[in-house]
């Protein structure tokens, strides 16, 4: 008897929590048209976007020259090396600057975020908005959400950018692959729509959600320090399985069927 | 009879009806009534734990309760629209016994937030008001300071120049005197009295310190075991017959409020016991 109680409360407490959520989420989203809030957003935009570039910039060209050094050694077998342009771009464009990228915000941005609002809940300053009748979704969660939104897409263009520039140092400039070949057999290969877009509609999803788990769990956290460090895990954690678990279904939606 | 309704309004600020507030399965509150006169200062005092602060919330209509109403002004707080609830917000404040400062502005900006939120006024005149906020607190000289270089003491100085920018009615103070030295705690005791007087607002004072509440408060609650037990004058409360309350007022060890955390016999639990 007290396994299935605790099932059904356990169920319960599950569901009430995404209800809460997406109550929040739709607060953040309709919130947004207000002008002081979009001054708010761009102070956020600097804060979760301009100060995780450098991350993002160095993780970039390492990964695009470890890509280009493990192609290399590979096509060269083949005498295939020319297509080492196209190989470290497809797969920087369409899976690691978006997966990468939003496993490193997450990291980064969103642990700081719901460690943010967490200890403002903790100090009392969530409920101090409230009594001053200022909406904390309007003013704590809603700038926070579409700064997250908007940055993250810009920092996986500017990771995939980095990433293909650090594949040109290791491949051209290292191990003597011709560079025009690099560049336009590159340019002839990758297709806008199918390949840019694709990975940008990708992280505008990952964005999505990684700042939707940051800020419900910062706001819905128990105001503790245990609380606050559980939380902040937690949103590291679920961010980075749903980022993997969705970019497998959004992969096989964009490339699998053709 | 409109008058009478507009005069009996006028007299309670706020009526808690019944109210009876769970949480996790625990009772706190089981069906309590209590009414603050406008214009007074009102303290409501007990021991730690009972859920003084939930009753603030519960007032501000942060929390709702399970049975029993809150009325605010004539409106039953839980009862209206999320819109006209936070229109009544801005004629209450509440002083957070942390202060609740924001940390990420000055001194300044955190008595202007209200203003900048709620009004439209020139930030030269905002300037004026929070000066003058500021300096009725004492605190003037401390604009430009950031909140982690306050005191303790100063922090909820600020915090209530905060609290009473936008000229509320009613002032709701969480634990003011909690972890203060006995200058800081004389300050915020003169602050409450002379607002009180000066603002013609009312307050609501939630402490377990005794004998400093019961110098400025004009009615006294006194909250223990999810009821209230005693009420009246700070008078009246000094003269009450109720165990409870002496045991609360002089601080007795053990008394109706038991010393022991409920437990069972201790014989039982000491070493050989289970043998």
């Amino acid at each position: 008897m007290s396994f299935l109680h605790d099932l059904g409360r356990s169920t319960l407490q599950k569901v009430s929590s995404v209800g809460a959520s997406s109550i929040m989420l739709f607060g953040a989203l309709f919130a947004f048209p207000k002008w002081k809030n979009i001054k708010l957003t761009i102070e956020q935009m600097y804060v979760v976007g301009v100060q995780s570039l450098l991350i993002i910039m160095v993780s970039g060209l390492f990964i695009g020259m470890v890509m280009a050094l493990q192609g290399y050694t590979i096509l060269v077998n083949y005498g295939a090396e020319g297509s080492l342009g196209p190989m470290v771009a497809l797969s920087i464009l369409r899976e690691l600057g978006p997966v990468v990228t939003a496993l490193l915000f997450a990291g980064r941005a969103g642990s700081a975020l719901t460690a943010e609002i967490g200890l403002m809940k903790a100090t009392e300053q969530l409920s101090s908005l409230e009594m001053m009748a200022v909406d904390p979704l309007r003013r704590v969660i809603s700038p926070r959400f579409w700064a997250g939104v908007i940055s993250m897409p810009m920092l996986a263009l500017i990771f995939s950018a980095v990433g293909i520039l650090g594949g040109h140092v290791v491949g051209v400039d290292w191990l003597g692959v011709d560079s025009g070949s690099y560049w336009s057999i590159m340019q002839s290969t990758v297709e806008w729509n199918k390949d840019v877009v694709n990975g940008v509609i990708k992280s505008i999803v990952f964005a999505l959600v990684v700042v939707w788990i940051a800020l419900y769990k910062g706001y819905s956290c128990i105001p503790t320090s245990e609380g606050i460090s559980k939380a902040t895990t937690q949103t590291v954690v679920f961010s980075s399985l749903s980022i993997l678990g969705l970019d497998f279904v959004l992969t096989a939606l964009m490339f699998g069927i053709s | 009879m409109v008058c009478i309704v507009s005069k009996k309004m006028s007299e309670h600020i706020v009526s808690v009806k019944n109210m009876t507030f769970s949480r996790a399965e625990r009772v706190i509150y089981d069906g309590i009534s209590l009414e603050v006169k406008t214009g007074k200062i009102t303290a409501i005092m007990g021991p730690s734990g009972i859920g003084k602060t939930t009753l603030l919330k519960l007032i501000g209509g942060q929390l709702t309760p399970d049975k029993g109403s809150v009325i605010f002004q004539g409106e039953d707080v839980h009862g209206v629209s999320r819109n006209r609830l936070y229109e009544l917000r801005r004629k209450m404040s509440m002083l957070f016994q942390s202060g609740a400062l924001f940390t990420n502005m000055s001194v300044f900006d955190n008595v202007a937030f209200p203003l900048r939120e709620h009004t439209k006024l020139d930030e030269d005149i905002i300037r004026t008001v929070v000066m003058l906020k500021l300096e009725a607190v004492g605190l003037r000289g401390a604009a430009h300071l950031q909140p982690s270089e306050l005191s303790g003491g100063m922090a909820r100085r600020a915090a209530l120049a905060r609290a009473i920018a936008l000229d509320p009615d009613l002032i709701m103070y969480d634990e003011p005197f909690a972890g203060q030295d006995p200058i800081s705690m004389g300050v915020l005791v003169e602050l409450i009295k002379s607002l009180s007087k000066a603002l013609n607002v009312t307050s609501i004072v939630v402490t377990h310190d005794v004998s400093e509440v019961l110098t400025i408060a004009d009615y006294v609650y006194i909250l223990a075991n999810k009821k209230i037990i005693g009420e009246g004058t700070p008078e009246q409360i000094k003269d009450s017959e109720s165990e409870l309350v002496q045991q609360f007022l002089n601080g007795n060890a053990d008394g109706p409020v038991p010393f022991h955390f409920p437990a069972d016999n201790i014989s039982d639990s000491l070493i050989g016991a289970k043998a």
